[in-house]
């Protein structure tokens, strides 16, 4: 006691390191030695090596796969084909969106590099000859690649697995190349609105193919013991709770025989949300032969067949009063899901949160309209840094926004201002009915204006026109969804999206907490340790986090979408006062007073107006273990909350993003990018910052760069880092970050997510800025991604080039 | 297949042993020696996850035959420690900047940052990304990278001078 009474307040409240400070991050002292375990880094006595015989056509069935001289390569174990894992019922398995995909190339590919054959041997490079020598005998089918095809009368039919079938997960399907038809928001009233509207303006646009890319690729190693039937599953999970329950589901393997292990992971930005079939062949491998046995992508694998972003073909429309207040929205979109039904999101949602795209203003009514169509391309369709289709669902009204401003000559800030929802009106409902929780939208806008002066650079603008220069000013002002989410309306196969979190405090006041959520880099084992050292009242270096061991951490839905901070995090506040409310039991029966007469100060409790009378947490965790307890009070000092959160948190942001152009060569030139993020409370503003530069970076790579695009032959163009864009440190722009902070009135303790909002946030501003830069030639939307080629051919088209 | 032999120092130390000609380094280093700190992110040279310092040069061993490396001298980030187990300047500096986020690009950039330092002892910043734009980051957008690598010039630049 003694000790504690010698420091101050402030001394006490640093002593923690809890919420708002800039701490140093835990998990790096093994990163920088080398000293991470990733999961390729996983090497098991005896251990195996798996790996695909891939489809070299889009569409072709398979007239006959020949192993036999496979077989024949030493070092080569096993060659598995449909026709093996068919007797296991294993050949097609359930995606998160309620169809079937093959494992293995049931007598049909569906797209370059489907997996075929999987092929096991004592090392990898015996692997890679058993590959080269399986023979595959195919009969090539007409490919369809545009989506805009797959709904006529003549199209060539993808799934003949669905024959019959009105329903590939998500509703009643049109035609054998439908999955589904989503419809959300007030038809005739949007109609309505729009036939009495002064102004209305539309525009086609297409959000490319992208790909997550994490830099480590996805990869498991499958460990079955043959004498306990117990599988260890290591691998590269975002959500290792939910791939437990479904290798059960699938496998039918008890759920408590399965243990999933996620040890560090190299990224993941959605691409690791799904199961592929290179876990369900690696589990069943590890059954036939009995031995532990790892799979790994290559890149090219990567790219080319694990998930996939967007690809949605949008049209926007917003009709608006003569001086520029929005009066209603029309979003169709086509949305192209590759081969099968497999994208991630809430089941319930066919396009995620696509219906936040009323974005961050303030009109009456919207209507949306989404279809899905089967392509002869990889299946997919995860959130690539962002909350379920948020990014194309921001996309589409920034731009809309853009267009509309320049329709009426307003400025794009200024009509941003004038629709924007007020401060007074939250919590808002939008016109197509999500309730946002709090937002001061002006002021956060306003003061990204004045920093980077924005008058100024319209100005200088103004001037480099009138010289036949080009200059581009993007803003965009962002709002997301994000913590999914609410089981009411969020579930992944029936599992409602709650999180959780488990605190053991230890007799010296140390603690081990362990959430349902799974780092890829964000810090967890940072952030919620300082999150609970505000709450618990212990230092921060004295709480060891844990995440990705399915037999010790509480069932979680994992970490994809922002929902680590608002779901997980939340878990973690609430099992924290679960245990102050104990420790308050526990001090006032020692200190001898009711438990009323005591207040929580820092680290610990006190007696009101007495405070040199109190207790450390670190003391009443001794006592929790002691004999000295309220009569019928169990000894011990844990707790586990598993927290279903009552809405989603609405992070926001204002971003201005200045380009100067070449005309001559079509490169663009990122001049400077300001970003203020608004994500309620922070609790590391060192990891906030590292947050936004990334997803800042990962909306430059998308907005100037990313696309997967396929050849009349569904041949995939862009499968290796040498012809996808992962941007360097040379062409990577410089950022200034600045937030505000608008605290969310739900959440414990008012947090509301940033690992996605500067993607979601910078995307639109990044390619606004491009269009901007040409929105005096009357350039109403140019197309991303933006290469120098493309924004050339632009230059030259307008006869701007020299 | 039949088997070569190979001799190289990694890390200071001796190592001979058998292997494929068609090994590459990189699995060589991490599935023989079993130093997992340089990583696979690409198998092309393109991203640099797995580079490490060979004869005083920054190469990307995932294409590099091990046969190739016989007798040469090299570095991997295991190397980067002091030899009395405490952090190398630049490692610190990673860690003190918040260089790094996931930590798969994290072992091929500290050692590619220890050998452009060598070569440029006072780079600008324009000098680092130049430096290190064979090192794909997917986390960090190089922004605090480029700070972490200033800081640990500086640092170093202040060792040599009171050294001297």
């Amino acid at each position: 006691m003694n000790e504690i009474k010698e420091l101050t307040h402030e001394e006490r409240e640093a002593t923690l390191g809890g919420i708002g400070c800039a701490k140093k991050r835990k998990e790096d002292i093994r990163f920088i030695q080398g000293k991470g375990n990733y999961t390729d880094d996983v090497k098991l006595p005896g251990m195996v090596y798996g790996d695909f015989v891939r489809s070299a056509y889009a569409h072709a069935n398979i007239k006959s796969i020949n192993s036999e001289e496979a077989l024949k390569i030493p070092g080569v174990l096993a060659v598995l084909t449909a026709d093996d894992l068919r007797p296991l019922g294993l050949h097609w398995m359930p995606t998160l969106a309620g169809d079937t995909q093959a494992v293995l190339a049931d007598g049909k590919v569906h797209f370059q590099n489907q997996e075929i054959a999987f092929v096991v041997g004592t090392d990898r490079y015996a692997v890679s000859d058993g590959v080269q020598a399986v023979e595959i005998d195919y009969e090539e089918l007409p490919v369809l690649v545009d989506p805009k095809k797959a709904l006529l009368d003549d199209a060539p039919v993808l799934r003949p697995d669905l024959e019959g079938k009105d329903d590939a997960g998500q509703g009643p399907r049109t035609h054998p190349n439908h999955i589904f038809n989503w419809q959300v928001g007030d038809k005739d009233a949007t109609d309505q609105a729009f036939a009495g509207a002064a102004v209305t303006v539309s525009q086609d646009m297409y959000h490319p193919r992208v790909h997550p890319c994490p830099l480590e690729t996805c990869c498991c190693v499958a460990d079955m013991n043959p004498i306990s039937g117990q599988l260890t599953f290591y691998g590269t999970f975002q959500a290792p709770h939910v791939i437990r329950t479904v290798v059960s589901l699938i496998s039918g393997l008890p759920e408590h025989k399965i243990r999933v292990i996620a040890p560090d992971i190299g990224g993941g930005f959605g691409n690791k949300v799904g199961a592929y079939p290179g876990y369900v062949c690696s589990v069943v491998a590890s059954i036939v032969l009995k031995k532990p046995v790892k799979w790994v992508e290559s890149r090219i694998d990567n790219l080319s067949t694990t998930a996939f972003a967007r690809d949605y073909h949008m049209t926007g429309e917003l009709a608006a009063t003569a001086d520029g207040k929005i009066l209603a929205m029309r979003a169709n979109v086509l949305a192209d899901h590759g081969a099968f039904n497999a994208h991630a999101q809430p089941t319930k949602w066919p396009a995620g949160m696509f219906s936040i795209c009323t974005g961050s203003y303030d009109f009456p009514t919207a209507y949306v309209n989404v279809d899905g169509v089967f392509t002869n391309k990889a299946p997919g369709g995860v959130s690539y840094r962002c909350s379920f289709r948020v990014t194309e669902a921001v996309y589409l009204i920034e731009r809309m926004v853009d267009v509309l401003a320049q329709k009426l000559n307003m400025d794009p800030a200024e009509i941003r201002m004038k629709n924007f929802i007020q401060p007074e009106q939250f919590p808002y409902t939008s016109a197509l009915d999500w309730e946002y929780d709090s937002g001061n939208y002006p002021a956060a806008m306003e003061k990204a204006m004045q920093s980077v002066g924005y008058a100024e650079l319209r100005k200088e603008q103004a001037e480099k026109r009138a010289k036949g220069e080009l200059m581009g000013i993007g803003v965009s002002f962002f709002t997301e969804i994000v913590g999914a989410g609410p089981s009411k309306n969020c579930d992944i196969l029936g599992i409602g999206m709650f999180d959780s979190c488990e605190i053991r405090i230890h007799p010296t006041g140390s603690a081990i907490a362990r959430l349902g959520t799974k780092s890829q880099g964000q810090a967890h084992e940072t952030t919620y340790a300082q999150i609970l050292a505000t709450e618990l009242g212990l230092p921060s270096d004295d709480i060891t986090i844990e995440e990705g061991d399915t037999d010790t951490a509480p069932y979680g839905l994992g970490t994809y979408g922002s929902r680590s901070t608002p779901v997980a995090g939340a878990a973690a506040a609430n099992a924290a006062r679960k245990i102050r409310a104990k420790a308050q039991k526990i001090a006032a029966h020692i200190l001898e007073v009711a438990e009323d007469d005591l207040e929580w100060d820092i680290d610990g409790y006190q007696v009101k107006g007495l405070p040199e009378k109190r207790m450390a947490m670190k003391q009443i965790a001794f006592a929790a273990y002691g004999s000295n307890l309220p009569e019928g009070m169990e000894p011990g000092l844990e707790s586990v909350d598993y927290y279903d959160p009552p809405n989603f948190t609405f992070p926001f942001g204002a971003y201005i993003c200045v380009v100067d152009i070449d005309k001559d060569t079509g490169e663009s030139k990122i001049r400077s990018f300001y970003a203020l993020d608004d994500c309620g409370t922070r609790i590391n503003p060192m990891v906030i910052e590292g947050q936004i530069h990334g997803g800042l970076t990962e909306a430059f790579a998308v907005a100037m760069g990313q696309v997967i695009d396929f050849d009349d032959e569904g041949n995939v163009l862009g499968a290796t880092l040498m012809d996808y864009f992962l941007p360097t440190a040379v062409e990577t722009p410089a950022y200034e970050t600045d937030y505000t902070v608008t605290p969310s009135p739900h959440h414990p303790i008012g947090a509301k997510g940033v690992g996605e909002s500067p993607h979601v946030g910078g995307v639109p501003a990044f390619s606004n800025a491009i269009t901007d830069a040409f929105a005096h030639l009357g350039v109403s939307h140019m197309p991303m991604p933006h290469t120098a080629s493309s924004v050339w051919k632009k230059c030259k088209e307008l006869g701007l080039t020299g | 297949m039949s088997k070569v032999q190979v001799k190289m120092t990694v890390n200071g130390a001796e190592v001979e042993e058998l292997v494929e000609s068609r090994l590459l380094l990189i699995h060589f280093l991490r599935e023989q020696l079993n130093l997992t700190g340089p990583h696979i992110g690409c198998e092309t040279s393109h991203c640099g996850a797995c580079s490490i310092d060979i004869d005083g040069a920054s190469v990307k061993s995932c294409t590099v035959f091990a046969v190739q490396a016989s007798g040469a001298e090299i570095t991997t980030i295991e190397g980067m420690t002091d030899a009395d187990g405490s952090l190398g300047v630049i490692q610190e500096s990673f860690m003190e900047a918040h260089g790094l986020q996931c930590g798969f690009c994290t072992p091929g950039m500290i050692t590619r940052t220890h050998r452009l330092l060598q070569e440029n002892p006072d780079p600008s910043e324009a000098e680092i990304r130049n430096g290190i734009a064979g090192n794909l980051c997917r986390c960090t957008g190089y922004q605090n990278i480029v700070k972490a690598i200033q800081l640990a010039a500086s640092r170093l630049n202040g060792q040599r001078e009171a050294a001297e």
